[in-house]
């Protein structure tokens, strides 16, 4: 027979192996945290957040690439949200179990898979070229939107399928109809979840650069965006386009704009979370 | 109620259900507009040439459109991620669903949907800093812009789906299933390779197609670290150049309407083609374990 | 005493997926009189109840046949289901309080049917017939949660009160009440039907024999025997019924 080793033996070393994959899972967000402060927080100051790049963007700050951030993020909340909650409220209260509302939910898991890149093609195609919107604000905040759709579906369900059903019960058999039911009975108590979720997922959503490629981004714009029909730049384009195509600049700008895009996404990113947390705990229902 | 509430609720609810729709519509609609420009690239070129062609020399004349050595670089980073992160990302979600305790729970979770909010330049951009160069040194090469280099970034960003379908899929096993196996002299270590793995084991699958989904879909880190050489790889310590890369790099001086333009398009075709499939085969075994 | 039907149940049969869960039920219940239904868990008594006002729609698994008339008018038929609902009133095992005021909770059924004005007399009216005015009228504005099991049940009696009701179920209401706080719902109750019809679902028999005129046993699915309340506990005709209400099984 094969000698083999004790059972307790071999737990012990697959728990440390087990522990120690998860340790290297966390470690490159550690690292890669440190790596872009130690390098960055040098470049950060008043002026370099709040002036316009210059000397083909060796120098100077990155004021446009923030506000173009800003606008994208906000922009495309605006279209994804009321669509996106819209959405789960059909399929967490309206849809019956069935081969329709499967499709529906295969179309939210594929919707979620499309590389970003495509939505770029797709946003490209629709709307700078057949809408005639061009290579705006517009396009990007609508191909953004659409990307973002998917995980504000999914937050928005979780969220409403927490609220108790007895909820709905009552508010029924006081003859309240069903759209009153869920306006003033869900609705209101989903909310918080809701929130954090979008929260949550654009804030993802804004750090990506692909799918504003060739929908908004401008390369090298030292201005302000005068309308929604204007390009932008954006600061994860911005920090592909120094750290890639700009060469001889100095270190420190690449890092100080790495910088400030992850404080804005993770800062985004913590505040979702906190509240998340906050809610799961203090919930009474 | 009144009549008007009633007119009111009546469109507000045809709005819902219009929205419901929306996700299927918008995969429709971005089937549709991809083929609108993707599929003129074939009026001209035969799909044969296309996906088994050698060469890709978008700018060349005559120009060149093979796509052969774009799909192999896809694979070969995906494949190398994957080696990379399904091991660990399964552990990781072991760990976090059977041992850990709460706390250290919390800390890990939150770490991995930090990993998960990095933007993906921002990982490329580390990576050229920190990586490229280590990989570079550590195996004496011309340059570390590799599909090696590649492949490890994209494992960590493949992480965080992986870590979080699979810690679903193991919480999802019925409690019974481990304490019967606790309760016939197993240890937990044995209760959790011999019972609780197998139990979970599509919905482990699933995991790892999505994560094949992340990565092969993921662009900017790619483009910033693979070197982007559109030659047939034959190591992962050479250059390649995904799909992805290929639409991101060169779209922008495509001109509208050209070859190279439509042919971009069909690269995007095929990449949203296999996503779909992927997501596709993942979504039935989720759906499985539901039942 | 003259027994006006209130409504009226012909060859009802319903079911959950394929358990069939009533078989053919064919019953009357009259005005302003207390009709307890009693009988063991999963004998149909609460699906029944939850059909008379539709609340089984919203099940996905639901089915039905056969017809139930209030008024005269088929419920499920000549009746706009919000109406219906409005007209007859449900009280739930559980106190299910809205997380909001005293004051909205009473007053969110009748905003839904488009009352604006008079709400303040709405909602003290209502808090007074259901004996709970006393208690709560200078803290209207607090919320609903901070209140007692038994407060908050007799919160959802003003509540379902607030819209004006016919029929008021009461489907167990004081399951997961102490004894104090059971006897003044039921204390509610007895005065209540001078101006409602009440059907009062109960696993508690002894519940049934205290408050209720008529009393229906129903055993899996099926009604065994429907008469007085002073019948059904001292001459079943029913050798089942007899060992239900002497406490032989259930």
């Amino acid at each position: 027979m094969k000698k083999r080793f004790n059972p307790k033996t071999s737990q012990k070393i697959a728990f440390t192996i087990l522990l120690l994959s998860a340790l290297v899972t966390i470690i490159p967000v550690v690292v890669i945290i440190i790596v872009v402060i130690k390098n960055g927080i040098s470049a950060i100051s008043w002026e370099f957040l709040t002036s316009m790049p210059k000397n083909g963007m060796r120098a100077g700050g990155i004021f446009p690439a923030i506000v173009g951030t800003f606008y994208l993020t906000i922009g495309a909340t605006i279209f994804s949200l009321p669509l996106g909650v819209l959405a789960a409220i059909y399929l967490s209260e309206y849809a019956k179990e069935n081969r329709f509302t499967r499709i529906l939910n295969l179309g939210i898991v594929n919707l979620a898979g499309v590389p970003s890149i495509v939505y770029g093609l797709f946003g490209l195609s629709l709307f700078v070229i057949y809408m005639k919107l061009g290579v705006s604000i517009l396009s990007g905040c609508l191909t953004l939107a659409i990307m973002e759709l998917p995980s504000i579906i999914t937050a928005t369900k979780t969220a409403l399928n927490s609220v108790p059903k007895q909820f709905r019960e009552v508010s029924l058999s006081l003859g309240a109809t069903k759209w009153q039911t869920i306006r003033y009975a869900v609705l209101p108590y989903a909310l918080p979840g809701i929130i954090t979720g979008t929260v949550l997922s654009n804030a993802r959503k804004t750090g990506e650069t692909a799918p504003i490629l060739f929908t908004v981004a401008a390369f090298y714009l030292p201005r302000l965006p005068s309308s929604v029909f204007d390009q932008t730049m954006a600061l994860p384009y911005h920090l592909y386009v120094i750290s890639t195509q700009i060469p001889g600049i100095e270190k420190n700008i690449t890092y100080g704009t790495a910088l400030v895009l992850i404080i804005f996404t993770l800062s985004l990113n913590l505040v979702g979370i906190i509240i998340r947390t906050r809610l799961r705990k203090q919930k009474k229902w | 109620m009144n009549k008007i509430g009633k007119v009111k609720e009546f469109f507000i609810e045809k709005l819902i259900v219009i929205c419901g729709s929306l996700s299927i519509i918008f995969v429709i609609l971005i089937f549709i507009f991809l083929a609108r420009e993707g599929l003129t690239f074939f009026k001209y070129e035969s799909i044969k040439d296309f996906i088994f062609g050698r060469n890709w020399y978008p700018l060349s004349n005559p120009a060149r459109f093979g796509v052969l050595p774009l799909i192999l670089g896809s694979v070969m980073v995906t494949l190398g991620a994957m080696a990379i992160s399904i091991p660990l990302g399964v552990a990781c979600a072991f760990y976090i669903a059977e041992i850990v305790n709460p706390k250290m729970k919390d800390i890990l979770k939150t770490g991995i949907e930090l990993l998960a909010a990095i933007p993906s330049v921002v990982i490329g951009f580390v990576g050229m800093v920190t990586l490229v160069p280590m990989v570079k040194k550590i195996f004496h090469l011309p340059t570390g812009l590799t599909a090696l280099s590649g492949s490890i970034m994209l494992a960590f960003m493949a992480m965080p789906t992986i870590v979080s379908i699979a810690e679903d899929a193991i919480t999802a096993v019925p409690k019974r299933y481990k304490e019967a196996a606790l309760a016939l002299g197993a240890t937990h270590w044995q209760a959790i390779y011999k019972v609780i793995l197998v139990a979970a084991a599509p919905g482990i699958f699933a995991a790892i197609m999505l994560g094949i989904g992340r990565v092969i879909g993921e662009t900017m880190a790619v483009m910033m670290i693979t070197g982007n050489a559109a030659v047939i790889p034959h190591t992962l310590l050479e250059p390649v150049r995904t799909l992805t890369a290929t639409i991101a790099a060169e779209m922008g001086e495509a001109i509208r309407g050209s070859n190279h333009y439509y042919a971009l398009y069909a690269v995007g075709i095929i990449l949203f083609i296999i996503t779909f499939v992927i997501n596709f085969i993942a979504d039935i075994f989720l759906h499985r374990i539901k039942k | 005493m003259v027994n006006n039907t209130k409504i009226t149940v012909k060859n009802f049969n319903a079911w959950f997926d394929e358990n069939q869960v009533v078989k053919s039920l064919n019953m009357e219940v009259f005005s302003n009189e207390i009709l307890g239904i009693i009988g063991p868990a999963n004998s149909g008594k609460t699906t029944f109840l939850r059909t008379l006002n539709r609340l089984n729609d919203i099940e996905d698994k639901f089915r039905m046949d056969g017809e139930i008339f209030l008024d005269n008018q088929n419920v499920y038929k000549d009746i706009d289901v919000n109406l219906l609902r409005k007209r007859i009133g449900v009280i739930f095992a559980l106190p299910i309080s809205l997380p909001m005021s005293i004051y909205d909770n009473i007053s969110f059924g009748p905003r839904r049917h488009g009352i604006k004005k008079g709400l303040d007399e709405i909602v003290e009216n209502s808090l007074k017939s259901a004996y709970l005015w006393d208690e709560v009228k200078d803290r209207l504005n607090e919320s609903a949660l901070n209140l007692s099991g038994g407060q908050q049940q007799r919160l959802c009696i003003a509540r379902t009160l607030a819209v004006e009701p016919e029929v008021i179920l009461f489907d167990e209401p004081c399951s997961g009440l102490d004894p104090i706080s059971t006897a003044k719902v039921e204390d509610a109750m007895d005065k209540l039907k001078q101006k409602y019809t009440i059907i009062l679902v109960t696993n508690n028999v002894k519940q049934a024999a205290r408050v209720s005129d008529r009393t229906a046993f129903f055993l899996m699915g099926e009604l065994v025997e429907i008469d007085t309340t002073e019948k059904i506990f001292t001459v079943p005709s029913d050798k089942r019924t007899e060992n239900y209400v002497s406490g032989r099984f259930g």
